[in-house]
């Protein structure tokens, strides 16, 4: 804690000495090339639990932004909350990939100079220029924290240990399955198929034609007799499982953690077919007031320490490599519990959520848009 | 300034229209401004649609949302099921409440009748999100339904995350609303007329179904508009209680609104539930409701 402040205090000093003509400056590409002084204030759209006093208040303490966080409910009310007034009302977002492309191109957010960021080269590099975040080279952010979306199951009734994601798609386990209430459940759905079915020639969950996209309604369609309930809170999922109502399903590791620490005889894998995830990213908004302030919050929060408390906090995994050692020092074990040494072919294997939307490269425009995943998924439950 | 004062009283002696005016301004703008307006802002959005790419509204009139609607069979099954649930949580509330509000008008001492109605109104008193959770471990896989029954020697029975549960859960809530009226109803009916019935004659069961539910009546109507609509515009029981084909009108207003921002969609199937209470309420006035609430 000490450590961090002084750093800080010194860093903040270093900025005022040199008090360069602040963020105006730019180099030729548009880019602001040194942090200048702190305006004094930052507005944050973030996810609940993204800014908790224990890495906000020194935070605050060391450059003298105060924080005004508010809490969106999903990515939908992010990209609404940021179009506000005008694109002024909020500095920055912490945008799932789901939301991100919407947000670049909608041009609500601006791209970041990551060179400002001095831990952004000790990020995973999986996470360093993602394609939720950064377009032809061109940063709109910097990477924060991400997860997997896990098969999840009772090791007493679920034998033998699944290996594939048709264990939630055979009828072995009917009126047993819970899955996700989310439009994105498609592209799992997808993703099994791209192996599972290899004709239909899938290769990216998120970028499906209508025949690929029929196809993966269809699965899931015919998954609904097997379903208990698709569950809209983590904390749903953990009372199927508490009270046997589920004994397999799609999870995140948060509810693994909580379950396991309940003693709920239950683990969670990665099947064979690889796995979708989140990796949710700091942007910063085209019409930022206080882009000093921005970028200070983009270094913080980047650094080992906040990115061990937060991940710890959530139950995910940190982008920054360093924040290992201070995981476990925080919590013992919690490293390897939230897969944050996890080799790198640990995160190749995650499809990373990102908004569908027609454009998907082939320049025909023919993929189905997340207006359609939504109508579907709303009418595959009827 | 006491002349003044004298003239203003004068002025609304003489125009008496004018005192009403002041005195009824202040809630007839409200209910004009924030409920009316609202309902027509609604219908009107209704008719608009949502660019896919950009989401953001487009002012164009069309019919598409209600063509949508009208066409998908998801959409028409949603519909039926949300009136469907909702027209049989009514009915077990009026059969449910019609011998408690009985015996609670007629037949239960002052203290007993105070007790009664002290713990039907107790559960209004706790969250109603805390109600359906409590069914939800009632009614779940080891909860205390399948434990009775599991200690009395009976199997288990698997009612939790199912339309059924919904309905259950409904009915429970909603309760209270139905007593209150029955029990109005039922109170007013004259002593004279069921005296008068026995006197010529008729029987207990004929006294009760020509004199005192067709009194009842009114309020049995009366407290299902209320378990009625408040049934059709709820999406938390079914978010909650219900399984993989439990979504109401509610739930699918509530994702097209706050997943993919289709405010237009979510409008037009909000007019569905209106429409519904409206010829609900047109049916309920020909039955005397109102007289009764």
């Amino acid at each position: 804690m000490i450590r961090i402040k002084r750093a800080h205090v010194l860093f903040a000093a270093l900025a005022v000495a040199l008090c360069v003509p602040a963020a105006g400056v730019s180099s030729g590409n548009g880019l602001p090339t040194t942090i200048g002084k702190g305006e004094g204030s930052l507005n944050l759209v973030a996810w609940e639990g993204y800014t908790q006093a224990q890495w906000v208040k020194p935070f605050q303490k060391a450059t003298g932004c105060q924080v005004h966080p508010k809490y969106a409910g999903s990515s939908d009310e992010m990209v609404t909350l940021m179009r506000q007034g005008g694109g002024s009302q909020y500095d920055m977002v912490s945008a799932s990939g789901d939301a991100s492309l919407r947000l670049i191109y909608g041009k609500i957010v601006q791209p970041v100079n990551v060179k400002l960021i001095p831990d952004w080269k000790n990020f995973i590099p999986g996470l360093k220029s993602p394609s939720h975040n950064t377009i032809k080279g061109v940063h709109y952010g910097v990477s924060l924290q991400w997860g997997p979306n896990t098969l999840l199951y009772n090791t007493t009734k679920v034998k033998p240990v699944p290996t594939s994601w048709s264990a939630i798609y055979s009828p072995k386990y009917k009126g047993k399955v819970t899955v996700p209430d989310n439009p994105i459940q498609i592209a799992d759905a997808a993703l099994y198929l791209s192996k599972a079915n290899p004709s239909l020639g899938i290769t990216d969950p998120y970028e499906l034609n209508q025949k690929q996209f029929d196809a993966a309604v269809a699965l899931l369609t015919n998954q609904k007799p097997l379903i208990k309930k698709y569950w809209g809170l983590a904390s749903d999922e953990i009372d199927l499982f508490k009270n046997g109502d589920a004994v397999i399903g799609a999870s995140w590791p948060y509810q693994t953690n909580t379950l396991i620490a309940d003693k709920v005889p239950v683990t969670d894998l990665i099947p064979k077919e690889g796995a979708t995830g989140w990796a949710d990213t700091w942007m910063l908004s085209a019409k930022a007031k206080h882009p000093n302030c921005a970028y200070m919050w983009l270094k913080w929060i980047s650094t080992p320490k906040v990115q061990a408390q937060q991940a710890i906090y959530f139950g995910e995994t940190p982008a920054n490599t360093k924040a290992c050692p201070i995981m476990d020092k925080l919590s013992k074990g919690s490293c390897e519990q939230y897969h944050a040494n996890a080799p790198a072919a640990y995160f190749k294997s995650i499809k990373f959520w990102k908004t569908p939307i027609a454009d998907c490269g082939n320049g025909k425009n023919d993929c189905m848009d997340y207006t359609k995943w939504q109508q579907a998924w709303t009418q595959l439950k009827g | 300034m006491r002349a003044a004062r004298l003239r203003l009283s004068g002025f609304f002696w003489r125009h008496r229209w004018a005192k009403a005016l002041l005195l009824l301004a202040p809630p007839l703008l409200a209910f004009g401004i924030i409920y009316l307006a609202s309902l027509v802002a609604l219908f009107v959005s209704s008719f608009w649609t949502v660019n896919p790419f950009t989401t953001e509204i487009e002012h164009i009139w069309n019919l598409d949302n209600f063509r949508t609607l009208w066409e998908s069979s998801a959409y028409r099954s949603i519909a039926l099921r949300t009136i469907g649930i909702a027209a049989a949580v009514t009915l077990a509330d009026a059969v449910l409440a019609f011998p408690l509000a009985y015996f609670m008008a007629r037949i239960a001492s002052a203290r007993s009748r105070t007790f009664l109605f002290v713990a039907v109104l107790l559960p209004l008193w706790s969250s109603y999100l805390v109600r359906v959770y409590i069914w939800r471990l009632i009614l779940n896989q080891d909860g205390v339904l399948n434990w009775t029954l599991n200690k009395v020697g009976l199997p288990d029975v698997h009612l939790a995350y199912t339309n059924f549960a919904v309905w259950l859960v409904f009915t429970y809530v909603w309760l209270p609303f139905m007593i209150l009226p029955v029990f109005g109803a039922v109170e007013r009916i004259p002593h004279s007329y069921i005296e008068a019935s026995r006197d010529l004659g008729a029987s207990g069961f004929a006294t009760f179904r020509r004199v005192i539910l067709p009194l009842a009546l009114p309020g049995m109507i009366a407290g299902s508009i209320f378990t009625f609509s408040l049934t059709l515009g709820d999406y938390v029981t079914p978010l909650l209680a219900g399984g993989a084909s439990s979504q109401f009108i509610g739930n699918v207003v509530y994702s097209s609104v706050g997943i993919s921002n289709n405010v237009p969609f979510a409008a037009a199937f909000a007019a569905v539930p209106l429409a519904v209470m409206a010829v609900y309420l047109l049916i309920a006035r020909r039955l005397g409701a109102f007289e009764a609430m």
